[in-house]
C-alpha cells in the first residue's frame, strides 16, 4: 500500500500514504514559508520585549519601552484637557451674556455643541432639537421654565423633577382620575383649548362656562390668561407647540390623567463647563444669540 | 433508522428515549411556571412522539449482517439535509436582523420579533444549526473514507446528531422567549450546556472508535482537524459554561467568573470557538473534499503538519486581543497580539496548501462550480486570516474594535469561508450519499455560486466602509478639542450601508434557498441504476455489532 510514486504535473514523490483515493505529496516546505515564520515570531518576540508581557509569580515584565495603558489613558486625559482648557475655563467661570458675546467662545460653542448635544439630548428632544412626542421642542417653543441662558443651564444642571435635591418640580394634576373635575368639565375645557387654536368654534355660552373652569382650576399654574408661567414651568396653551400633541383627544386625556415630564439632571454627569456650553449652544439654536 | 439497529441498540434505543421522556417530565414539574418548564414538555413531547416512532417499529427484523459491508451513511443523509434547512432558518434570521439595523421600527412591538431575541437565533442557526449539522454530516463521512472502516454501531451516530438538534431546538427556542446567559455564542443555559456535553462526549468516542478499528496505517488530515475541533469546543464548551444555576426548577444561572476574568474566559472561548468550530472543523472539510474533487494529492504533507500544529497551538492563546484597550491587564493583551499575529503564517500555509493542491486542476476550478466553491473557500480563509492578524493589532484594533469592521471580517469569513467550503463539499458529497448520478441541476450551483459571492462582497465592503467610517467618525476631533461627531451622527452615516448589507445577506439567503431545492430535487430524482461497483467500501467485513 505504501507505494510512492511521482506525480507527473508537480514532479514531487507522494508520501506512499492513499485515503481513499487523496495522496499527499512530500513537497519540502518552501523556504518563503520559513522567512515568514520567521519574521513574524522575531517581531512577535522583539514585541514582547518592548510591550509589558510575559507574567511571572509576582507580577508582570514591564517590557522595554515602559508602556502602560493606565498612565497613556491619564495622560491623554490631561492633554486634551490642557487642550480644552483654552475655553473651558472660561465657560465654568465668566458670566453667560459675556461669554455669548465673545465669537471665540461661540466657536467652541458651535463646534462642540452638536457633538454634545447628539449625546446627550438628541435621544429625548431630537437630532435638532425640535422634540418628540412627550419631549418639549427646545428650538422655537417657549421655554417652559425661562429661556435666558442662567435658566437653561439651571434647568440642564438640576433637570425636571429628577433625582436632584434642588431639582424642578413640575406636574399637570390628574383633574379627571383624581375626580377633581367631571367627564362633561374635561370635555369643555379640551373644547376651549382646541377652540384657541382656531380649530374649534364654541357658542359665547360655552365660551363663558369653559373660561370659568379654566379660571378656577388652571389658571393658577398656566395664568389667567393661559399663556404659562415659568414659575410653575406650566407651558403656554395658546402657542402652536404642544409636548404631547394638539388634538383634543390627546389634550383631554393630558387633563383627565395629569402629566409629570422628567428630565435627568446632568450636574455630575456633565462638567459645569458642559452645561453653560449647551445652555449657549441651545440659545444659539433658537437665535437667541446675535 | 430503527430498522438499522441491532436487539441490543433497540434496547438502548428505548432506554434513551425512556430516560429523556422522564427527564423532560422532571423539568416540567421542577420548572413549572418558568421556561425550564417549557423545555421540560418540549423535551417530552418530542422524546415521546420518538419513543413512540420506535415502539412501532420495534418488531422490524434485525439488520442484514451484509449491511457490515458498506459504510453507514444514513446519519449523514439526515445530517445534510438538517444542515440546509438550519441554514436557510439561521440566514433568514439573519436577513431580518440585518433589516432590523437599517428600518428598526419593524418589531412591531412584538417581544419575541425584537432584534436581541432575533440576532441569537442567527449567530446559533448558521454557526451550530448550519455549521454544527454540516461538520456531524461529513465527519462522519470522511471519518469513514480516510479509516476504511464502518463506524462503530448504529445507534452512537443517530443519538449525536438528532441529540445534538435537539440542543439546537433548546437553544433557538429559549431565545425567543427570552432565555440567555449573555455570553456571546454560548447563549444557551446550564441544561441545554450539560446536554451538550453528553451529545459531545459520544460524537468523541465515536471518532475515538472508529480511529481505533482503522483499515490504514496512517491518521489523514481530515481527521486530525475534525479530531481537534470535537476535543478542543468540548473543553472551551465547558469551561466558559461553568454556571450555577438560581435552583433545579429554574432555567435562571448565573456564571462562575465575574469581571475581567469573565470577559476573559468569554474570549478566549469566542475566539476558539472561531478557531476550533468555525476553522479547524472546516479545514477537516477541505482537506478531504477538496482535493477529491480536483484529484489531486495534497500539495505538501509537510506544510499541512506545520500549519495543523501551528493553528492549534497558537490560536488557544489569542482571544485577548478581543479585549484591547480594556480593563484586562496590558500584559495579557500584548501576549494575544503576539500569538495572533504569529497565527497568519500557519493559516496562511493552510489556505496555501489547498490552493497549491489545486495545480494541475484550475481547469477543474473554471469549470467545475462546486470545486470553485472550495477554491474561493480557500482564498476568502487566506483574506480572512490576513485581516484578523491585522485587527489584532493593538494600534488597528483601536480604530476597527466596536465598529462594522468587526461584523465585515466575521462575514468574510463566515460567508466567504465555511459557507462555501461548505456549500463546495455538500454538492459534492450530495450525489453520492443519495446515490444519484449527479446533482439536480449543475445550472442552480452556478447561479448559487455567483449568488454567494456577489452576496458576501457586497457585505463585506458595506460593513469595511461602514466600520472605518464608524471608527474615523469616533475619533475626529476639532479644533476645540472635542469630538466632532455625535454617536448619532455615525448611525446616520452607517444606514446606507446597512441596506446594502442586508441586499448582500439576501443574496447570500437566496442562494441557500437554491442549494435547498436543488438538494431536495436531487433526492426526487430516480436511484442510480447502476449500484456501487465496490470502490465506494470499507476495507473488509467490520465486526459485528456489538463486538
Amino acid at each position: 500500500m505504501a507505494l510512492k510514486e511521482r506525480d507527473e504535473f508537480s514532479g514531487q514523490v507522494t508520501t506512499g500514504h492513499e485515503w481513499n483515493g487523496i495522496k499527499e505529496l512530500n513537497t519540502p516546505v518552501p523556504r518563503l514559508l520559513w522567512v515568514f515564520l520567521s519574521t513574524m515570531g522575531l517581531f512577535a518576540i522583539g514585541w514582547t520585549i518592548m510591550m509589558p508581557s510575559w507574567p511571572g509569580v509576582s507580577g508582570y515584565f514591564r517590557g522595554l519601552l515602559g508602556a502602560d495603558q493606565h498612565e497613556a489613558v491619564q495622560q491623554s486625559l490631561v492633554e486634551a484637557e490642557a487642550e480644552r482648557s483654552i475655553w473651558s475655563e472660561r465657560l465654568a467661570s465668566e458670566d453667560l451674556a459675556t461669554l455669548a458675546a465673545d465669537q471665540s467662545i461661540m466657536t467652541a460653542v458651535r463646534q462642540t455643541g452638536p457633538a454634545l448635544f447628539g449625546d446627550n439630548c438628541a435621544g429625548c428632544h431630537g437630532y435638532s432639537a425640535t422634540g418628540n412626542a412627550g419631549y418639549p421642542n427646545i428650538a422655537e417653543a417657549p421655554m417652559m421654565w425661562g429661556g435666558d441662558a442662567d435658566t437653561i443651564a439651571e434647568t440642564i444642571r438640576i433637570g425636571i423633577n429628577a433625582n436632584h435635591p434642588e431639582t424642578r418640580y413640575g406636574q399637570m394634576l390628574a383633574f379627571g382620575r383624581d375626580q377633581m373635575l367631571g367627564s362633561a368639565e374635561i370635555s369643555a375645557l379640551a373644547d376651549y383649548l382646541v377652540s384657541m387654536q382656531g380649530e374649534k368654534f364654541l357658542t359665547p355660552e360655552e365660551n363663558a362656562a369653559a373660561q370659568t373652569l379654566f379660571a378656577d382650576n388652571c389658571a393658577g399654574c398656566h395664568g389667567e390668561d393661559a399663556r404659562g408661567m415659568v414659575e410653575t414651568g406650566a407651558p403656554n396653551l395658546t402657542d402652536a407647540h404642544w409636548t404631547y400633541g394638539d388634538d383634543r383627544a390627546t389634550i383631554r386625556q393630558s387633563i383627565y390623567n395629569g402629566r409629570q415630564g422628567t428630565m435627568p439632571a446632568w450636574e455630575g454627569r456633565l462638567s459645569t463647563a458642559q452645561i453653560r456650553l449647551l445652555a449657549l449652544y441651545v440659545m444659539d439654536l433658537r437665535g437667541d444669540i446675535p | 433508522m430503527f430498522s438499522d439497529f441491532s436487539r441490543d441498540e433497540r434496547t438502548f434505543a428505548f432506554i434513551i428515549l425512556g430516560g429523556l421522556v422522564v427527564a423532560g417530565l422532571a423539568m416540567a414539574i421542577a420548572g413549572r411556571g418558568d421556561i425550564l418548564g417549557t423545555h421540560g414538555w418540549m423535551v417530552f413531547g418530542l422524546s415521546l412522539i420518538a419513543l413512540f416512532g420506535a415502539i412501532r417499529q420495534a418488531d422490524r427484523p434485525e439488520p442484514s449482517p451484509e449491511r457490515l459491508l458498506e459504510y453507514y451513511d444514513a446519519p449523514t443523509r439526515v445530517g445534510l439535509v438538517l444542515t440546509l434547512i438550519w441554514g436557510v432558518i439561521g440566514m433568514a434570521a439573519g436577513f431580518w436582523v440585518a433589516a432590523l439595523l437599517a428600518w428598526p421600527d419593524m418589531t412591531f412591538d412584538v417581544a419575541w420579533l425584537s432584534w436581541g431575541r432575533l440576532r441569537p437565533i442567527h449567530t446559533s442557526g448558521v454557526i451550530f444549526g448550519f455549521g454544527g449539522n454540516a461538520l456531524i454530516a461529513t465527519s462522519f463521512h470522511v471519518l469513514q473514507r480516510t479509516t476504511r472502516a464502518r463506524l462503530p454501531d448504529a445507534l452512537s451516530p443517530w443519538f449525536v446528531l438528532l441529540g445534538y438538534n435537539l440542543f439546537c431546538i433548546i437553544a433557538a427556542s429559549g431565545y425567543l422567549m427570552g432565555l440567555t446567559q449573555s455570553k456571546e455564542y454560548a447563549e444557551p443555559e446550564w441544561y441545554a450546556d450539560i446536554w451538550l456535553v453528553v451529545v459531545w462526549v459520544v460524537y468523541f468516542a465515536i471518532y475515538m472508535r472508529t480511529l481505533a478499528r482503522r483499515k490504514e496505517p496512517h491518521i489523514y488530515v481530515a481527521n486530525w482537524y475534525y479530531m481537534a475541533f470535537i476535543l478542543v469546543v468540548a473543553i472551551l464548551h465547558i469551561v466558559n459554561n461553568l454556571a450555577v444555576p438560581v435552583s433545579f426548577g429554574s432555567a435562571k444561572s448565573y456564571s462562575l467568573f465575574a469581571g475581567v476574568q469573565d470577559a476573559m474566559t468569554q474570549w478566549w472561548y469566542g475566539h476558539n470557538a472561531v478557531a476550533f468550530f468555525l476553522t479547524a472543523g472546516f479545514l477537516g472539510m477541505m482537506y478531504y473534499y477538496l482535493p477529491k474533487r480536483a484529484n489531486r494529492p495534497i500539495f505538501s504533507y509537510r506544510m499541512s503538519i506545520i500549519s495543523f500544529w501551528g493553528i492549534t497551538f497558537m490560536y488557544m492563546w489569542a482571544g485577548s486581543h478581543h479585549l484591547h484597550y480594556t480593563a484586562l491587564p496590558h500584559w495579557v493583551q500584548t501576549l494575544g497580539m503576539a500569538f495572533s499575529v504569529v497565527l497568519l503564517v500557519p493559516s496562511w500555509a493552510s489556505a496555501g496548501n489547498a490552493l497549491l493542491t489545486l495545480n494541475g486542476a484550475w481547469h477543474k476550478v473554471r469549470d467545475d462550480a462546486v470545486l470553485r466553491f472550495m477554491a474561493l473557500a480557500a482564498i476568502f480563509y487566506g483574506i480572512t486570516t490576513f485581516e484578523g492578524s491585522f485587527m489584532a493589532i493593538r494600534a488597528v484594533n483601536s480604530l476597527s474594535h466596536y465598529t462594522d469592521w468587526t461584523i465585515g471580517h466575521v462575514h468574510a469569513g463566515a460567508l466567504g469561508w465555511v459557507a462555501m467550503i461548505t456549500f463546495g463539499s455538500l454538492y459534492s458529497l450530495v450525489p453520492s450519499m443519495f446515490k444519484r448520478e449527479r446533482i439536480y441541476s449543475n445550472t442552480l450551483v452556478e447561479v448559487h455560486f455567483w449568488l454567494a459571492l456577489a452576496g458576501t462582497v457586497i457585505y463585506v465592503f458595506a460593513m469595511w466602509n461602514s466600520g472605518v467610517i464608524q471608527g474615523l467618525m469616533w475619533r475626529t476631533y476639532d479644533e476645540s478639542g472635542t469630538l466632532t461627531y455625535s454617536f448619532l451622527d455615525s448611525l446616520e452615516a452607517m444606514h446606507p450601508y446597512y441596506i446594502v448589507r442586508a441586499f448582500g445577506g439576501l443574496l447570500f439567503l437566496l442562494g441557500a434557498l437554491t442549494a435547498l431545492f436543488n438538494v431536495i430535487m436531487t433526492i426526487r430524482m430516480p436511484a442510480k441504476v447502476q449500484p456501487d461497483t465496490g470502490m465506494d467500501l470499507p476495507a473488509e467485513p467490520a465486526l459485528q455489532a456489538g463486538e
